[in-house]
């Protein structure tokens, strides 16, 4: 916003440019920090100090089970980074592995609940609808459910010899094991056409896995899990498309229809671009939960190709009792999150309005 | 202006102290001791030879509270634990506070890192290192009554850079559990009970029909190791300086494990859509196992109508007897200052009479070998379990080998449709343990 693009009246313009601001604004900047003041002694203590600390155990080898401020944490400087990024060894294995099952995780998770969240938002948001109330519930109850109950359900339900294998063996489908299969999907459906076994150049080995690998795409128990967090998550972002959606007024949607535009040049070419900032806290809140997806992977149990960093920093922290490797897993992924929102945000940037 | 900037910078720098003071004032260190007494009681009773019946109480003029942490396997072992505490409480005028933990090392490691851990808590064969080289432990292995009654066996697993830490508490071996009713319908009898390999693998092979699998167990490191033993492998050297896990051995001990999967005679829980051996045996989908002495109360309340029997594990090719031991010992914090109480205590915990009331409340064995007669009389059908201690083996101590273990136990389903290579998987192993054990020491 520009001061410049109102007229101002002299006497507003005399007083901005004098050094002291007015007795009444003085009291309630320091009411503000009254406010705020809880708040952010909360945040201090409970969220950046923390991170702090945390900070400075990935650069030590620490135990856990001694002060942390005392000789028990050994600084190492970048070493666990290190091993992390290019030590050959287990380390870099796990953490290699763990970011190619959150990347496809996230590249199906994202798309799919976004789709969907916008689908059901615009069903929902027809006037003409029967039960509109039931059916808002109804899509948004999963979201308040707790998720470790629905996991739960989920893994009976995905058993080998569960419902969903039942239901699909009416269809002549037998369905995989799910939380025990480890097949990769696209080696699945290359499998299908007859190729089983890397061709050449998809042995060559990067960041520790060959090719072959890093394109096997998400295994059948990670898709059970996809499956899982979709429908979770469909319903929190549904409920804010529908709240864009219904400030977007009768008008406009009357002026196209007059323009003579039916409704899926109306739905695209006028609904969704409105609906562009709502898009954008969509996609940028589901990317950087999904890189976080730690509750279901640690209910599901021990399988590497569930594991996601968020599980890997814990299960190094508590379960190996290695706390600085566990952080620097942790800042990695924060460094990628970063990266990843920020892609996001440059390519959906709105190019013609000024930043 | 001055005045406004003033009152702002103020509340923020007070806000500010506040937060600081808070952390500060957060981790003040609480003894666990209620009273003041620094002074311990001189421990009487622990010179005594034998540690039959329980040791003689010790009535300080200063009673002490003492803190008692561990996970538990269930409200059994929650409930004995109490009773013991209790008993023990009135005997000495100490006070015992028990802590059963949700989540006992996340719990364990924080009570440590903020310097008042409880007095008393169980260590596991894996953590001991750890807990040893950050010097969380205090050596009182050979300060209870008789250190050399315990079994051999367990005092090695507690046993690190030459000194014995901690008392072991109770422990359980792996042997063999078969489905009677189907042994006896496939026509099988005490005489084919499998003393060799090749004979596990005929019975698991006629037991294997309709459905049924002849054998399952966990597809982990702590259970086809028992194989690798038998065949005369080892995990470590003599003197625990480096790993022997890549050897041919080992090999030909897990081989053995990938015939049997790739025959169809061994599956896997996942593989069947079950959790453990002993679900598996539950719900008819094996008809034997291979668990430890947890299997007897695992199954017993879901099902009470799986009739089966216990035999030990078989020997390898040269006739190895060998089998694995899974335990925990009663560590004491090296910051505690009621060592002495904390002793007595143990002296207490480990007596023969109490061994055997754990052993009644949830199925534990005793940890020392005079015990071993008395426990196969009132649990005669546990009495290969009991056996196995004279050949078991412990498993490895040294830390981050579980980050290893996880990868290698992730492989061993793959054994039995040929996507795992036995001699790649112990290579990989080698290597990763070889790595942890450069790292942590």
């Amino acid at each position: 916003m520009s001061l410049t693009s109102q007229a101002i009246p002299p006497a507003v313009v005399v007083s901005a440019r004098r050094p002291r601001r007015s007795h009444i604004r003085g009291r309630e900047g320091v009411g503000g920090w009254l406010f705020v003041a809880p708040a952010l002694a909360g945040l201090t203590l409970f969220v950046i100090l923390p991170i702090g600390l945390a900070l400075y155990i990935s650069f030590t080898k620490w135990s856990g089970t001694t002060s942390p401020f005392g000789s028990g944490a050994k600084w190492v400087g970048i070493d666990n980074y290190k091993a992390l990024l290019t030590g050959g060894g287990l380390a870099q294995q796990d953490f290699a592995r763990s970011v190619e099952n959150n990347f496809y995780f996230v590249l199906l998770v994202v798309p799919i609940q976004t789709l969907l969240a916008l689908v059901l938002a615009v069903l929902v948001n027809d006037k003409f609808l029967k039960g509109r109330g039931f059916f808002r519930t109804a899509f948004y109850f999963p979201s308040v459910t707790s998720s470790v109950a629905i996991t739960l359900v989920f893994i009976f339900m995905f058993r080998g010899d569960g419902p969903i294998n039942r239901v699909l063996s009416f269809f002549g489908v037998k369905g995989p094991n799910w939380f025990a299969n480890s097949n990769g999907l696209i080696h699945n459906i290359v499998g299908l056409f007859g190729v089983h076994s890397p061709p050449g150049w998809a042995k060559h080995v990067v960041f520790t896995r060959s090719i072959w690998d890093w394109i096997s795409g998400p295994s059948m128990a990670m898709c059970a899990i996809i499956v899982l967090v979709i429908w979770t998550t469909s319903g929190t972002f549904m409920l804010m498309f529908l709240a864009a959606l219904q400030n977007i007024s009768e008008e406009i949607d009357e002026a196209t229809a007059i323009d003579g535009a039916n409704a899926w040049q109306r739905f695209w070419r006028v609904t969704v671009p409105m609906l562009r900032p709502t898009l954008l806290l969509v996609l940028t809140l589901g990317l950087i939960s999904t890189w976080q997806v730690f509750d279901q992977i640690f209910l599901t149990g021990n399988n590497p190709t569930t594991t996601t960093p968020a599980f890997l920093s814990y299960a190094t922290s508590f379960e190996n009792f290695n706390f600085g490797q566990g952080a620097a897993i942790a800042f990695l992924l924060f460094a990628l999150i970063t990266v990843f929102s920020s892609l996001q945000r440059f390519l959906l940037r709105d190019k013609d309005a000024e930043q | 202006m001055m005045k406004h900037f003033k009152s702002t910078r103020l509340l923020v720098s007070s806000a500010a102290v506040l937060a600081v003071l808070a952390t500060a004032c957060s981790s003040s260190s609480k003894t666990s001791s209620s009273s003041g007494s620094s002074s311990p009681a001189a421990p009487s009773g622990s010179s005594s030879g034998s540690a039959s019946g329980s040791s003689g109480g010790t009535t300080n003029s200063n009673p002490v509270t003492l803190q008692l942490m561990f996970g538990s396997s269930g409200d059994a072992e929650t409930n004995a634990v109490k009773a013991a505490a209790d008993a023990w409480s009135k005997q000495s005028g100490n006070k015992v506070t028990v802590i059963p933990a949700q989540n006992f090392n996340q719990q364990l490691t924080q009570a440590l890192a903020g310097g008042s851990p409880p007095d008393i808590f169980y260590v596991g064969s894996q953590q001991l290192s750890t807990l040893v080289d950050n010097n969380n432990l205090a050596a009182t292995g050979d300060k209870v009554n008789d250190p050399s009654g315990f079994y051999p066996s367990l005092v090695k697993d507690y046993t690190y850079k030459g000194k014995f830490w901690c008392a072991p508490k109770d422990f359980s071996t792996l042997a063999l559990e078969i489905n009677t009713d189907m042994w006896k319908a496939a026509g099988l009898t005490d005489a084919d009970i499998p003393t060799t390999w090749d004979q596990l693998e005929t019975v698991a092979k006629k037991l294997t029909a309709n459905g049924v699998t002849g054998l399952v167990f966990n597809d982990t490191l702590d259970r086809v190791d028992a194989f690798m033993r038998q065949a005369g492998g080892t995990m470590m050297n003599a003197d625990n300086t480096a790993f022997t896990i890549d050897s041919p051995q080992n090999l030909q001990g897990l081989q053995y494990v990938q015939k049997l999967a790739k025959e169809g005679v061994l599956k896997f829980p996942k593989q069947i859509g079950v959790g453990w051996g002993g679900e598996a045996m539950g719900k008819g989908k094996a008809a034997m196992a291979i668990e430890g002495n947890w299997f007897i109360g695992g199954v017993k309340s879901s099902w009470p109508d799986l009739h089966f029997m216990v035999v030990p594990l078989p020997a390898g090719p040269s006739g190895t007897k060998a089998t694995l031991s899974f335990s925990n010992c009663w560590g004491v914090a090296a910051k505690s200052k009621n060592q002495a109480q904390a002793i007595d205590f143990i002296n207490f915990l480990t007596s023969d009479q109490q061994q055997m009331t754990f052993a009644n409340a949830f199925g534990v064995m005793p940890s020392r070998q005079a015990d071993g007669a008395a426990f196969s009389q009132a649990f005669p059908a546990q009495k290969a379990f009991v056996d196995g201690a004279q050949y078991a083996f412990g498993p490895v101590g040294v830390a981050g080998f579980a980050a290893a273990q996880t990868h290698f136990d992730s492989e061993i389903m793959g054994l039995s449709n040929g996507s795992s290579d036995p001699k790649a998987m112990l290579a990989e192993l080698q290597k990763n343990a070889t790595d942890a054990l450069k790292q942590s020491s």
